[in-house]
């Protein structure tokens, strides 16, 4: 009998990157953009999504996915909107991974659609670890949750194109240091996009939907 | 929460290699952690014990090797490492910087009892197994 040490060096989840790049495939090939939402629970990503397929419904053809322990509240919500939306309950799991995603695509007409919006599971933990094959990956914070967070979740603000900083219209209540929340922010991701706004008043939401547009129109050039 | 998920890929990653390796049984594994990767110990181990109970890597030794962040000024060069409450370089006080070190996340190798060609003791032929490059008995 013999002994000895077999080299890996492969990343422990492999299998989930391969179903992410075969996912981007299909995505790419359907000319589809696809966007991948990422918050703690009650940051206000079904309300930051509604107004984004408000904004956007008459220029591009969306769908939606939703990621969700239990539930279709949320789907339902992005159906009042005005788009098929996908529900994806996880069972118990704390984030969308690429096989739940790969069998949603299926349920989504890719070829007529422009803007694929995808929900994940509030958390700021678990997502940051399952690449879905999506294009743009978008974290929502929100005031009440403190200026703390990049600080605590390093991993899920490292990942990011874009950080968006909902209920705005609560600062005056909260004491909430921007420029500690931003310089947190920049230290992991220099000179990433940055988007305070209010999904409740709509403050700051132009800013957010031009720069959104105008990555759109880069990934399906 | 998500461990079981990484512990489902872990374990089919192990039982690939060992099959290439016609490997008799799977007696450790040594896992590259980064500090930034969440991931707890205790809990991949836990998931382990039950997961890979009845494959031939259910008695293996989960070695986990933790790599601390490290980062590099984008201002001054210096290295440091990572100090949560800060975020900024201890020299010059910059808050542009580059992680080097700390995102790792990676199965670095396996210790495997080779399964031995004698006739007798193999019982177990693996049918994607590679040909060995030893002299047959």
């Amino acid at each position: 009998m013999t002994t000895k040490t077999v080299a890996v060096v492969e990343n422990i989840l492999k299998a989930n990157d391969h179903l992410a790049e075969a996912n981007r495939d299909l995505l790419d090939r359907t000319a589809t953009a696809a966007i991948n939402f990422m918050a703690s629970p009650g940051a206000g990503k079904t309300s930051l999504i509604v107004r984004t397929i408000a904004a956007l419904k008459d220029r591009y053809r969306i769908a939606g996915i939703d990621g969700d322990i239990a539930t279709t509240i949320d789907a339902d919500r992005m159906a009042e909107a005005g788009v098929h939306a996908v529900q994806i309950n996880t069972g118990g799991a704390c984030h969308l991974d690429a096989v739940m995603l790969q069998n949603a695509l299926t349920q989504i007409d890719l070829d007529h659609t422009d803007l694929l919006i995808i929900e994940n599971v509030g958390n700021l933990i678990c997502p940051a670890s399952f690449q879905l094959g999506v294009h743009l990956n978008i974290l929502i914070a929100s005031v009440p949750e403190g200026d703390d967070k990049p600080y605590k979740y390093p991993t899920m603000y490292r990942g990011v194109q874009a950080v968006i900083l909902n209920k705005i219209d609560l600062l005056p209540y909260f004491d909430f240091d921007m420029a500690y929340f931003r310089r947190g922010v920049e230290a992991l991701n220099p000179g990433l996009a940055f988007f305070p706004l209010s999904a409740k008043t709509g403050e700051g939401l132009d800013d957010w939907i031009a720069w959104l547009e105008g990555s759109i129109q880069r990934i399906l050039a | 929460m998500h461990e079981l998920a990484v512990v489902q890929s872990l374990l089919q990653l192990t039982l690939d290699h060992a099959a290439q390796h016609r490997a008799r049984r799977v007696l450790a594994l040594d896992l590259v952690i980064g500090q930034l990767s969440s991931i707890v110990d205790d809990c991949v181990q836990f998931y382990w014990d039950i997961l890979a109970r009845d494959t031939i890597a259910a008695e293996a030794q989960l070695r986990f090797h933790r790599i601390p962040a490290r980062f590099q000024c984008r201002d001054c060069g210096a290295t440091f490492d990572l100090d949560e409450s800060r975020l900024t370089c201890p020299h010059c006080q910059s808050i542009y910087f580059d992680l080097i070190q700390g995102d790792e996340f990676r199965l670095e190798s396996i210790d495997i009892e080779e399964n031995d060609s004698t006739p007798e003791t193999n019982r177990t032929s693996q049918p994607n197994a590679t040909p060995s490059t030893s002299d047959p008995d």
